[in-house]
């Protein structure tokens, strides 16, 4: 019983991470791949957060007379790596726009499809040359 | 001056990145960034010097002491792939301005160069930093601008291709960062030095196994090993040229460098070899890259992914030789990503010359050049020599001192298979020869110009290496073999 | 001048190489650029010949170069074996610059300035290949030598020519890469060193079966001996110009191949080592087989050329069998074939160059009554036929005569069988064509066209081998000398 409920956590974690990943393979749809793979970085930054949370402490600022803190690191790391998950996410997003521009499409399955036709009618192309 | 180097190496590149926004014009901010990385450049070989005479630097940043503060560590093993990262971008960044006149709308050519520095400035700190989670942020830093500079191509599958790229590149660098966090929590603390020290106390938890697994996928995707290697070839192919001879020369190597640090300072060879079956893994893994991309190279019809196929083949001769997990089998190892870096980058930037005079890249274009630009399909010859290993070029060095590093271990079967798979090379290398030299020029088509110097230069300065050093080989081996054996001598 | 010998050593390697740049400026100008060619193997042929009085009075010469690996280097050093190769190699290169100058420019060849390029920076590498003093080296230019060979091979550009130098590339690195290197790598790792040593490098005790494996890799590894199967670039590489095929096919390429055998057999397995293998046998009988074979479809070849071609994958096989046999005199009749073969062979084929330049004819049965008109270069082709045969007065009587009795001596009967039915079989397919060209009548064909002896340069060119061929059998001497001198007992060159 402890296994789960006292590791509730890492089990949170590891459901998250798996949607996020799930939906990145699964779905076609470029916008709903960034979600995926928001949701699969979200995963982590919690398991970050709550690994550093030390029962019975308080938030890490320092005090008169407490001395437990829970450990501030890990909240350091994951600012950190949430910027680099909006950038990442940003990027992202700035692609799909272009993409849309120049395919028409946002959907993985279109757009390769339309890549396969380019490279048959361009050797259709250069065998008619 | 000198006691800072190791953080001017990546503060360099770093400041120059956002300071191209006060220049206006193009020309200036590429004279610019091209002062920036050499400078890098210097301060990377004066870094070898030192480390050469008197072994690791640690340099505290900030003043704060390890393992509390960040830490930044310079020894044989960083020092020597630094010195290839900064070189290979300061020589390639010579032809840059040219190459990119016709591929990169002039709006763009700032940002274009922007996000060059700010690349370099990534690869050259996850080098030098002695603190794991530094290693995600510049990790994370140099992912980010490489995503960007593929998308700037003009085909407008650069555009997808960067997509894909960003997809499973974030997968790769979030992998990291939670064999990162794994890592922390057993030992609590991030720094390298310290993590070794620490790991050998908790290593049978099955904590630590997870952590070191997600880890080295994570790296391996970033290494383009076999079978996770499937964002490069898009991804050189469709970059501007002159990004794919920046990455094609530097990037895996770095992902390598990774893998090797981990493995051999941090967890430790005896760890990393017997939790996983590495060698047997690293092996198979090596032996299918080498001989399916090189397969599939031969079957290309666009030259660029010809030799990107034929990158994922190099990385599994260096994975080989990895996976021998002994001194000699290292040694060849960091000696083939010195060639590889010198073999790519020549023949690269060739191809960049090619793509700026015909503008196309399938190899039914390339017909006739052999007369029409000499010195550049010249330069091609020489690289794809050196592919195949020729006597008395950089690629002849790698393959003996791989197969004689596996000879050492008596399994006289891989040595036959990994000569084997350079008769693969020969056939896409000399595919394009012959369209080069024996087809007639396209009818109708204008006759092509030879390469301008801002390419010609830079490209024989690479070529020349490749012989160079394919023949005064002590530079390379000396340092690679100082670096294994430092490498070897952090046995726990 | 005074030169040491050393200097004249790395001359004979580089200055070929070098005179690629004075070929190159002379472009425009057809006499001086010949004359540079002229002038670079004159000076490589005295510094040979210098070299070998230096030899003969007993000076040690060898040279080093550079260390490209850790513990083994550049090197090169003078050895009897070593010797005979550079001697005939450049003799036969100022020979062949004076064909060439006749046969390029009576045919009207495009792309002459590549041609004499290449040409130097081969016979640049024979030399090295000639004198190295470790496998490392000859291996450098081995390769080397095939890939200058390349274009001469596709000189003509043709789509046939492209095919041609597919095959020649690929079955040459192919097997270079693959099996020789291979082999190489495996010697370096048991023995620990590549030098070539008398009684050979390998230590005592090690496990003969993976001795002979390497054997194995060495003999298939050295495709430029043409053994079976790996023998097909020979023909496919006739689609070259003549002067081409005549000192690379039948002098300098195929003898770079079967040096390197017979090298490697002497002196890194050494002669006693290699009669305990297992895997001897076998491919004694593989270069038997090669023998005979060749021979064969050689006879039912209608093209000239492709007759000599095949003629030489057999003669080959004669030099890969005295290796092979394993008895000192197996390797003086396999060195002594060496020369005997390239006079003989390569005045053959600078026939087959003069017919085709002055007659147009490429093919043994356009040949009948061709005698009349061109009555020097038949009687040159009848004197070599009898070198490759065996006959006096032509010297392939003594390198014959000394492989017989080499297998004789090891009780080779097989080999010995094999040796005799080939002669005959080289008279059926050699003989007939002179005796055709003279006693025969005209064919229609011939009779319609005005053909006038070969150009002159030709002509002198072949005279000079086909005498040279008759000197070696009057004279052998010197030949034999050396060629008995491979494996000595007392000390060589390293001083050991």
């Amino acid at each position: 019983m402890t296994m789960i409920l006292g590791l509730y956590n890492y089990w949170i974690v590891i459901v998250l991470m798996m949607i996020g990943f799930y939906i990145i393979i699964s779905h076609g749809h470029l916008i709903k791949k960034i979600i995926g793979l928001n949701i699969f970085q979200t995963s982590v930054f919690i398991f970050y957060i709550s690994v550093g949370k030390v029962e019975g402490a308080t938030a890490p600022i320092w005090q008169e007379g407490i001395l437990l803190y829970s450990n501030p690191l890990p909240h350091v790391l994951i600012l950190t790596a949430i910027v680099v998950g909006i950038a990442t996410t940003a990027l992202g997003l700035a692609l799909i726009v272009r993409i849309k521009e120049e395919y028409g499409s946002v959907d993985e399955g279109e757009i390769q499809s339309m890549d396969n036709q380019d490279v048959i009618s361009q050797e259709k192309e250069h065998q008619q040359c | 001056m000198l006691a800072h180097l190791p953080i001017l190496q990546v503060i360099v590149p770093l400041i120059a990145a956002p300071t191209c926004l006060i220049l206006r014009k193009p020309k200036l901010v590429w004279l610019f960034t091209l002062l920036a990385s050499s400078l890098a450049f210097v301060i990377s070989i004066l870094l070898v010097q030192q480390v050469m005479l008197t072994g690791t630097i640690s340099y505290e940043l900030g003043g704060w002491s390890p393992p509390w503060g960040i830490e930044y560590r310079i020894d044989k093993l960083n020092a020597f792939i630094a010195l290839i990262i900064s070189g290979v971008s300061t020589v390639v960044l010579l032809a840059a301005q040219t190459s990119i006149e016709k591929e990169i709308p002039q709006e763009k050519q700032t940002l274009f160069y922007i996000l060059y520095l700010l690349s370099l400035t990534g690869m050259l700190g996850i080098l030098t930093t002695g603190d794991a989670f530094n290693v995600f942020v510049f990790l994370e830093i140099s992912s980010l601008s490489a995503y960007s500079l593929i998308a700037l191509g003009k085909d407008r599958r650069a555009l997808w291709a960067s997509f894909q790229y960003l997809i499973m590149g974030t997968i790769g660098a979030t992998f990291i960062l939670i064999g990162i966090g794994l890592m922390y929590q057993m030992t609590g603390t991030l720094n390298m030095a310290d993590l070794a020290e620490r790991l050998p106390e908790v290593a049978e938890t099955r904590t630590i196994t997870t952590a070191y697994v997600f880890f080295i996928v994570g790296v391996c995707l970033k290494l383009a090993l076999f079978p996770l290697h499937f964002w490069l070839p898009n991804a050189y192919t469709y970059a501007p040229s002159i990004v794919t001879a920046f990455f094609a020369a530097t990037s895996t190597k770095v992902a390598a460098y990774l893998l090797i640090r981990f493995t051999f300072s941090i967890f430790g060879i005896s760890f990393s070899f017997t939790t996983l079956p590495m060698e047997t893994l690293f092996l198979i893994l090596g032996l299918l890259g080498i001989f399916i991309a090189s397969t599939v190279a031969i079957y290309q019809d666009n030259i660029k992914h010809v030799f990107a196929y034929s990158s994922v083949a190099q990385v599994g001769y260096m994975i080989v030789g990895f996976s021998l997990a002994t001194q000699a089998g290292l040694t060849a190892m960091l000696l083939h990503m010195f060639n590889h870096a010198l073999m790519k980058g020549a023949l690269f930037l060739a191809l960049a010359a090619v793509i700026y005079r015909v503008g196309s890249t399938r190899i039914a274009d390339f017909q006739g050049l052999g007369r029409q630009m000499p010195l550049t399909m010249a330069a091609i010859v020489v690289g794809g020599l050196s592919l195949i290993g020729v006597p008395l070029t950089v690629g002849f060095v790698s393959k003996w001192y791989l197969v004689v590093a596996v000879l050492e271990k008596g399994w006289w079967w891989l040595a036959g298979l990994v000569l084997l798979g350079s008769l693969l090379a020969v056939i896409y290398v000399w595919r394009i020869v012959e369209t080069a030299y024996f087809k007639a020029p396209i009818a109708g088509r204008q006759p092509v110009k030879e390469a301008p110097m801002a390419f010609l230069v830079p490209v024989w300065m690479l070529v020349s290496a490749n012989v160079y050093f394919g023949i005064d080989t002590r530079l390379s081996v000396e340092i690679a073999t100082a670096a294994a054996k430092s490498l070897f001598g952090v046995v726990q | 001048m005074n030169l040491s010998l050393e200097t004249l050593l790395q001359l004979s390697i580089l200055l070929p190489m070098l005179s690629t740049i004075g070929i190159v400026a002379l472009r425009g100008h057809q006499n001086l650029r010949e004359a540079v060619s002229i002038f670079t193997s004159l000076f490589v042929f005295y510094a040979v010949v210098s070299i070998y009085l230096g030899l003969q009075s007993g000076e040690t010469i060898s040279v080093h170069w550079l260390q490209i690996l850790p513990y083994l280097s550049v090197s090169f050093t003078v050895e009897p074996l070593g010797m005979i190769f550079a001697l005939i190699a450049s003799f036969l290169w100022l020979v062949t610059i004076i064909y060439s100058i006749g046969y390029m420019r009576g045919h009207n060849e495009d792309h002459q300035t590549r041609f004499y390029c290449c040409f130097a920076i081969a016979i640049g590498a024979v030399m090295g290949v000639a004198f190295a003093d470790n496998l490392l080296t000859l291996f450098i230019f081995y390769e080397v030598l095939t890939l200058s060979t390349y274009p001469l091979v596709t000189h003509a550009g043709t789509e046939a020519a492209k095919k041609g130098g597919r095959t020649y590339l690929g079955i040459l690195l192919g097997t270079s890469i693959a099996f020789f290197l291979f082999a190489i790598l495996g010697t370096w790792a048991i023995a620990g060193t590549l030098d070539f040593t008398q009684g050979g490098v390998f230590p005592e005790g090690t496990d003969t079966t993976l001795l002979g494996v390497i054997l194995v890799l060495f003999i298939f590894g050295i495709g430029k001996a043409a053994i079976m199967p790996f023998h097909r670039w020979l023909p496919a590489a006739m689609v070259a110009p003549t002067p081409v095929s005549a000192l690379l096919h039948a002098v300098a390429v195929v003898k770079a191949g079967v040096f390197t055998v017979m090298k490697v057999c002497a002196l890194i397995f050494g002669i006693d080592l290699l009669s305990i293998l297992p895997t001897t046998q076998p491919l004694l009988y593989l270069a038997g087989a090669t023998v005979l074979l060749a021979s064969f479809i050689a006879m039912r070849q209608d093209n000239l050329k492709a007759r000599l071609a095949y003629s030489t994958i057999g003669q080959l096989g004669y030099i890969t069998i005295g290796a092979l046999l394993a008895s000192p005199i197996g390797v003086i009749g396999g060195s002594m074939h060496i020369a005997m073969h390239a006079f003989g062979k390569i005045t053959l084929f600078f026939c087959a160059g003069a017919i085709l330049v002055a007659a147009h004819k490429s093919k043994v049965s356009q040949l009948d009554g061709l005698g009349r008109q061109m009555p020097i270069t038949m009687a040159a082709f009848f004197i070599a036929s009898l070198a490759i045969i065996g006959i006096p007065p032509a010297g392939g009587t003594w390198s014959k005569w000394y492989l017989l009795m080499g297998s004789m001596d090891t009780e080779q009967w097989t080999i010995l069988v094999i040796l005799l039915v080939s002669s005959l079989l080289n008279i059926a397919y050699l003989l007939p064509i002179p005796i055709r060209a003279f006693l025969y009548k005209e064919s229609p064909s011939n009779t319609a066209l005005e053909i006038k002896e070969a150009p002159l340069a030709c002509l002198i060119a072949i005279g000079i081998t086909t005498i040279a061929t008759m000197v070696l059998f009057i004279y052998p001497t010197p030949l034999y000398e050396l060629a008995s001198s491979i494996l000595q007992t007392s000390s060589n060159a390293h001083g050991q």
